[in-house]
């Protein structure tokens, strides 16, 4: 946000802030470590405030749940920030000074009355008011979220909502208070920073922008496309129109994470030319002509790795991968050597220098320093400068520097994937604690009380459904169906289902969810599917 | 350029690095320790001021990352003017107090709980005590014909094993699971005297209770009495071998939280993973993922 793509907060911040609204998050589980620094906040006095359809493990640890309806988020947004107006609780002083597009938002959010919002959300109108009144009356203040905002069909513009909130009270740029993404990958921030984006070159710079392009392709000694290329969903649409016929996928399982499974399984087995890249032979790895073997990221080979607060990290070797695997680096090149490119023996921190040479924001983070000092937080300019604690503090200098943040007019645009009579329920997929993703890395660990996957159902639902604990069903969506046993789950509202993503093997929740995608993050939309369910017989 | 977007140029260095709040200054506490002087801030205990002078004082039930509870006792010190003897971990500093760290009363105090704790448990896996023990001529057979906390390995899950006959009650693994680090409250002291043992609610299984299998419980064990399977299997096998191992920090695979792993390996299998308690995302603690989800590594390695 506002040229920098990171969260803008550090862990340590949060135990010193006074409200949190935790938004499409359910960190008790999915980020269980950033949640101890969270609780010591809440026990020093922070007002915990959880948003999500569920009520879940977090939601319990907070003062206020609102459980709004699935897809909502923008509405729930547009009525905080009226009331946060019409109680004239807005900081005028930081608008003012270090905003732009004031005007047009409050014109924009005038309809979103508490009434109004309680409507389109599910949220009544006297928890929003509440929501506001806290959220801009406490002196520091942070929105962390999750892929409840991401994981939809407007994803970037939920996420703008919850940035004109913080842009409305001034609770961004300034000690404990900011605007935190909680990322899910222990490199997404990493990846991101070093340019696998679409958009964006190392250090998080913009492609299309010529200046700074040049000084890569002087380095590097070859021309870089001066366009962006294409995101995960746009690349499935071009096998769809046969421009992108061959694929190299690293790391990644696509044929069991991506939504609407049945299109990605026709679309990866119809390419002309498949590589995959991994630990394990995933479902994808079995789709593909050539499978390298790679090494364990995280223990079997060195390198650097970004956490949610901007942390760069080392991650070091801790045993040799097994026999026939390769480190990632080893492979990059020897597969470049091969096409005509000797880069020599590759060298991690030779690697990294040149990312410091190229990316400003990084150019003080030796090896040396990331050992000894425990990490360092980007922008971190120079070998003598500490990182930064929190982005954007240029906000609140005067006159301000640097642009003035805009505010962005966003609309509330329900789910793409409707409720109607026939597929009556709204379907949300996540994680669980002790389970991750599909399941490649953590299926082989033994959880003690891992239940394996199910359909979860409010008790109301169940009960309408004549169906118990352990009761097997038939899911059904507009775009197939699958069977898996009932879980009874009291964190659910009536209408309200859940299903994670972990056991493919089991059950591919993915043949039900839909692959409606954001445009510009190329998202889809896991978090609200329409689905109807059968009972099968006992 | 200025119609551009914000996010096409590089976001602008603030003039200055932001920084948090100054803290407000706190006042120095002047003390003496074994004739010695020393200034802590005040809030600072008994034990910060004698870790300053660079004594070493033991603990056991004590640590950095914990509220401390008082129980072991093995850290008292000899306070002037006061009756009794004073645990160093907890008892804030003051203006003008005379300690005595090592005297003979306080040296007697350590042996005799040194004595009472290894005539009565199985010390034989807690790191570091036998060393303190003959520092102080404890001799543990003085109290042999006494009681002793026999229980049977409890392993009703396969991720650690509880071995309570190990078990000194220090509390450091009911505070880590409650209030000072995991907030998961299941496990607390039940029963009194040779009754009181570390229990589940109902003294349930593992499986059957709040228990949502962190390990930070095992991360703070001062005894081995908790220990993750690997090494316990290890150990009653004859082939665990500290010596044998190498420990690596490294950054955990799974979310982008960025916890530090140490990782403890063996014969090119992981035996155990821990994280720096001076770490900061961490404090030493992990979640179950992070601690235990690392099976997957030893795919395609030799048993």
């Amino acid at each position: 946000m506002f040229g920098a793509g990171g969260g803008t907060s550090s862990y340590r911040e949060i135990e010193e802030t006074d409200c949190v609204l935790l938004w499409g998050s359910n960190a008790r589980e999915t980020h269980p470590i950033f949640f101890h620094h969270l609780l010591k906040g809440v026990r020093r006095g922070a007002r915990l405030i959880a948003v999500d359809p569920r009520r879940t493990t977090s939601a319990r640890w907070a003062h206020l749940w609102a459980g709004l309806d699935v897809g909502s988020d923008i509405a729930l947004a547009h009525a905080i920030a009226r009331e946060i107006v019409a109680a004239g609780l807005e900081n005028r002083e930081f608008v003012e000074h270090a905003t732009s597009g004031f005007e047009e938002y409050r014109a924009a959010i005038e309809e979103w009355t508490l009434e109004r919002g309680e409507h389109e959300t599910g949220v009544p109108a006297a928890v929003i008011r509440d929501i506001a009144h806290a959220y801009a009356s406490a002196p520091r203040a942070m929105i962390c979220w999750t892929l409840g905002i991401t994981e939809h069909h407007n994803a970037v513009d939920n996420v703008v909502a919850l940035i004109n909130l913080a842009l409305l009270t001034g609770h961004v740029g300034c000690y404990g208070s900011g605007l935190n993404p909680l990322r899910g990958q222990n490199n997404v921030q990493g990846g991101g920073d070093m340019g696998a984006l679409p958009d964006r070159l190392p250090g998080f710079q913009h492609v299309e922008n010529a200046p700074l392009r040049e000084r890569f392709e002087r380095v590097w000694g070859s021309k870089i496309p001066p366009l962006r290329g294409w995101h995960l969903s746009q690349m499935f649409e071009a096998m769809e129109h046969g421009e992108l016929a061959a694929l190299y996928v690293i790391g990644e399982n696509p044929m069991s994470s991506e939504a609407d499974h049945r299109r990605t399984r026709r679309l990866l087995t119809g390419l002309e030319h498949l590589v995959v890249q991994d630990l394990t032979l995933t479902a994808t790895a079995e789709a593909a002509d050539v499978v390298l073997p790679a090494a364990a990221g995280w223990c079997e080979s060195e390198g650097t790795v970004t956490s949610s607060e901007r942390r760069v990290q080392r991650v070091r070797r801790a045993l040799p991968p097994p026999a026939g695997a390769r480190d990632d680096l080893e492979i990059l090149f020897e597969l470049a050597r091969r096409l005509g490119h000797d880069w020599g023996r590759p060298d991690p921190e030779a690697i990294w220098n040149e990312v410091r040479s190229l990316s400003p924001v990084h150019a003080g983070m030796s090896y040396a320093r990331l050992a000894a000092e425990g990490g360092l937080q980007w922008p971190c300019y120079d070998e003598s400068h500490p990182g930064e604690l929190f982005l954007h503090s240029r906000l609140w200098e005067r006159p301000v520097r640097g642009p003035r943040a805009p505010f962005s007019v966003v609309a509330h645009d329900p789910p793409v994937d409707r409720l109607d009579r026939e597929f009556p329920i709204r379907l949300t997929t996540g994680r669980r604690l002790e389970d991750y993703n599909t399941g490649v890395q953590t299926g082989r660990y033994a959880y003690p009380r891992r239940r394996g996957e199910s359909l979860d159902l409010s008790p109301e639902d169940a009960d309408r459904h004549g169906v118990r604990d352990g009761d097997r069903v038939r899911v059904v969506s507009r775009r197939g169906s699958v069977e898996a046993p009932v879980h009874v789950d009291e964190s659910l509202r009536p209408g309200l289902a859940f299903m994670t993503f972990h056991f493919p093997d089991q059950v591919a929740t993915n043949v039900l969810t839909i692959d409606a995608t954001d445009p510009r993050s190329g998202t889809a939309e896991f978090k609200a599917s329409a689905i109807r369910v059968e009972p099968l017989e006992r | 350029m200025s119609s551009d977007p914000i996010w096409f140029q590089p976001a602008p260095r603030p003039s200055r690095v932001p920084e948090a709040p100054a803290l407000p200054e706190r006042e120095r506490v002047a003390l003496t320790v074994d004739g010695r002087e020393v200034e802590v801030a005040r809030g600072d205990t008994l034990l910060e001021a004698c870790r300053k002078l660079g004594i070493d004082v033991p603990t056991l039930c004590w640590l950095e990352t914990l509220t401390p509870v008082n129980a072991c006792r093995v850290c008292v010190v000899e306070l002037e003017g006061a009756r009794t003897l004073v645990p160093a971990c907890s008892r804030k500093a003051e203006p003008g107090m005379k300690v005595l760290s090592d005297s003979t009363r306080v040296r007697r105090a350590r042996k005799v709980v040194y004595e009472l704790l290894a005539s009565s448990v199985d010390l034989s896996t807690a790191p570091g005590l036998d060393r303190r023990m003959a520092a102080y001529g404890a001799r543990p057979d003085r109290f042999g014909a006494g009681a002793t906390v026999a229980r049977p390995v409890k392993i009703d899950n396969d991720l650690y094993v509880r071995d309570y006959g190990k078990c000194v009650l220090c509390y450091k693994c009911v505070e880590a699971c409650g209030t000072d680090a995991q907030n998961t409250f299941a496990i607390a002291v039940a029963g009194r005297g040779f009754g009181a043992g570390i229990s589940t609610e109902h003294d349930v299984p593992l499986p059957d209770s709040a228990c949502v299998y962190c390990g930070n419980c095992i991360a703070v064990c001062p005894t081995g009495a908790l220990m993750a399977k690997p090494e316990h299997e290890l150990r009653a096998a004859g082939r665990w071998n500290e010596a044998a191992q190498t420990v690596t920090d490294t950054i955990c695979g799974y979310c982008g939280v960025g916890c530090t792993l140490t990782v403890h390996v063996q014969d090119e299998r992981i035996v155990k993973v821990t994280s720096p308690l001076d770490n900061q995302v961490t404090h030493g603690n992990l979640c179950v993922k992070g601690r235990f989800g690392f099976e997957f590594v030893h795919l395609g390695r030799p048993r």
